[in-house]
């Protein structure tokens, strides 16, 4: 089956800067993909590269196994959710999700009706009259939603589109995107740099770091089983254990992550426990976070809320199971 | 300075006022920011009321009255009569072709701004910028009347434009454009072409500025998101960009439409005999000693404006603003 949106050897320069250097991707039609990455780590370049809105410095792009390279944005069967959504603000609401259609050429009472059906699909029927500027933040997220949707694309393309919704807001629309792309079928690849949203979200995720894909794979593998300490770091701040500790409990020289929550806090010494300090507690809600100090490598714990909690500048024992240490593919 | 437990700080939680008149004050505008609203705005407010408006009525007012033919003296009693003798066709022959010769400027200007204006806003960083701003603006720190002279040596038979069409052996092209009626002449520094020349020149700089800093305004990912949506650059064009950058276009345009329909200085250097409004002006009011009918031909561009404005804002040039 062709990929749905394919690179080969794909890099983009900026003069010295290598926004996307050498990049590798297949993306499968119908998946839910997420790209994740701190800010400049090349994400929305690469999503700016299925777009069109740049071209590749190297390397070759193919669209459901059309090559891309030299298409504008405009002859692609792609669209894209803006981060600041882009909406006309000299156009009401109607008439932005219809525009895709009016400049296909598409008759207006033809392109009324589906931009109405566009907006009902996103919940949001009977606004058409209105103007941007008049609606609130999520609100207008779901317009551009619509003005993308309504032109059947193969791609659906989302960059940050939740990053300026509050919380609540926020994980609303997670559910109804992911419902959304379910029932439409349609190639959804979002970018985002909140690990949660990625991994709540998506069927896969590519993590970027510095033009770079550090490790492609399902939101469990990422978080399970991160292949190197730049991920392990960043998808769900794992504590990143050197080769050094890591020898003493597999007998493997390599790096190692320990999940927050695999720790367990003890008064006792017992067995091979590490004796560690309490630095500070934060408190979460439904968990506590634990800043711990052992002999000079700082760990996290999270322990469920309730748990009997010891005052900071104590010293604790820690103990985690030993098959919850995941080694790490990089050399030490 | 290292930061002290604030326990430690001896300083009050209140601080004492400034003193004198001048904490008195800030504290009196602090408490009353409309006070100090009215205090800023009076002078402006006095100044555009009664100098400016007022006396623009006051001249206004002088339309109404009319000229005894005989005596020379005015007379004022109000009457409509001034009005007539404007509406007589030598005098609608100069406001037609004023009308004409500022529209035809408009449209020039706004079709050579609206690229410059464009790469000011979207292409342009840094140093560039700079460069525009400089190119924009050059031309109106020299001398108006220097600019004119300077134009009227370039469009004369001997000029250097001759002299260059000649090189290019194009001499035909112009001999032919300057036979025919209306625009032609003997040469373009006593044609109607040369004057047109002349004033989109003088006046581009007022249409570049508005539209650039119209078009800056436009959030560059609206481009993308139409292009995206599936527009090609010229539909990006007139739906996007042209409608976001009409109201710099409609605020240049009254710059360089009034101040065409006002002119009297250009039109009486280059160009041809023919009157225009503000030549009108100068004579009647000047050597003809006709104030009324001077006052009534200024009352001319002011009703065409405001026409223009209407119509502008019935077809939505401000909706974006």
């Amino acid at each position: 089956m062709t990929s749905a949106v394919s690179f080969q050897k794909v890099s983009r320069h900026f003069g010295a800067v290598r926004a996307v250097d050498a990049v590798d991707l297949d993306i499968a039609p119908g998946e839910f993909f997420a790209m994740l990455g701190p800010s400049g780590s090349g994400k929305t370049t690469c999503l700016r590269l299925i777009a069109g809105f740049e071209q590749p410095t190297a390397g070759s792009i193919s669209i459901f196994g059309e090559r891309a390279e030299g298409v504008p944005p405009y002859r692609r069967n792609v669209n894209t959710v803006f981060q600041d959504y882009a909406l006309f603000p000299h156009l009401n609401v109607l008439d932005n999700v219809a525009y895709g259609l009016m400049v296909k050429g598409v008759g207006k009472p033809e392109r009324r009706k589906a931009a109405e059906e566009a907006l009902s699909l996103v919940r949001l029927p009977g606004y058409g009259a209105r103007r941007p500027g008049q609606l609130s933040g999520g609100q207008r997220q779901r317009v551009a939603l619509a003005r993308a949707l309504v032109n059947q694309p193969k791609v659906l393309l989302l960059d940050e589109p939740l990053g300026a919704l509050d919380l609540k807001l926020r994980e609303n629309m997670q559910e109804e995107l992911k419902s959304l792309q379910k029932a439409l079928g349609i190639t959804f690849v979002f970018v985002t740099h909140d690990q949660g949203e990625a991994l709540s979200m998506a069927d896969r995720v590519a993590v970027f770091n510095e033009g770079r894909i550090m490790q492609i794979g399902t939101p469990e593998d990422i978080y399970q089983r991160p292949k190197t300490r730049f991920v392990a770091d960043f998808v769900g701040s794992s504590n990143v254990l050197p080769p050094d500790f890591v020898q003493r409990y597999s007998g493997q020289r390599r790096w190692g992550s320990l999940r927050p929550e695999s720790i367990r806090i003890g008064r006792a010494a017992k067995g091979d426990g590490v004796a560690a300090r309490l630095v500070s507690t934060n408190y979460l809600g439904a968990t506590t976070r634990l800043a711990l100090d052992a002999d000079g490598l700082r760990l996290h714990a999270i322990v469920p809320a309730g748990a009997k909690l010891p005052r900071e500048g104590e010293t604790v024992v820690l103990t985690f199971n030993r098959e919850h240490l995941h080694l790490m593919d990089e050399p030490s | 300075m290292t930061l002290t437990a604030t326990q430690a700080n001896p300083a009050p939680a209140i601080l004492p006022g400034n003193g004198g008149m001048r904490g008195a004050l800030s504290d009196l505008f602090w408490r009353r920011p409309q006070f100090l609203l009215l205090l800023m705005l009076l002078p402006p407010v006095l100044w555009l009321g009664i100098v400016y408006i007022g006396s623009l009525f006051a001249l206004l007012l002088q339309s109404f009255f009319s000229i005894d033919e005989f005596s020379g003296l005015i007379n004022r009693q109000f009457t409509l009569k001034t009005y007539g003798d404007l509406l007589q066709a030598a005098n609608l022959d100069i406001i037609l072709r004023t009308v004409t010769m500022a529209a035809l400027v408009t449209l020039a200007s706004a079709i050579i701004a609206f690229p410059i204006a464009y790469y000011a806003a979207r292409y342009a960083r840094g140093r560039w910028k700079a460069l525009f701003y400089l190119g924009a603006m050059l031309p109106l720190w020299s001398s108006y009347l220097v600019k004119i002279y300077a134009w009227k040596l370039i469009l004369a038979k001997e000029g250097i434009l001759t002299w260059l069409l000649a090189k290019l052996h194009l001499l035909w092209l112009l001999d032919g454009w300057l036979s025919l009626p209306v625009v032609g002449g003997n040469s373009l520094s006593v044609s109607s072409t040369g004057t047109f020349i002349v004033f989109v020149y003088v006046w581009l700089p007022f249409m570049i500025l508005p539209v650039q800093a119209a078009l800056e305004r436009v959030p560059g990912n609206l481009v993308e998101a139409s292009s995206d949506l599936g527009a090609s650059p010229g539909q990006t064009f007139r739906n996007v960009l042209f409608p976001l950058a009409l109201p710099g276009i409609v605020a240049g345009s009254i710059f360089t439409f009034s101040l065409t329909l006002g002119d009297y200085i250009i039109p009486q250097i280059i160009g041809t005999s023919r009157l225009f409004i503000g030549q009108a002006v100068y004579s009647q009011q000047g050597t003809a000693g006709n104030i009324p009918l001077a006052a009534a031909f200024t009352v001319v561009p002011i009703v065409i404006m405001g026409f223009y404005l209407w119509g502008a804002k019935r077809m939505g040039a401000f909706d974006a603003l």
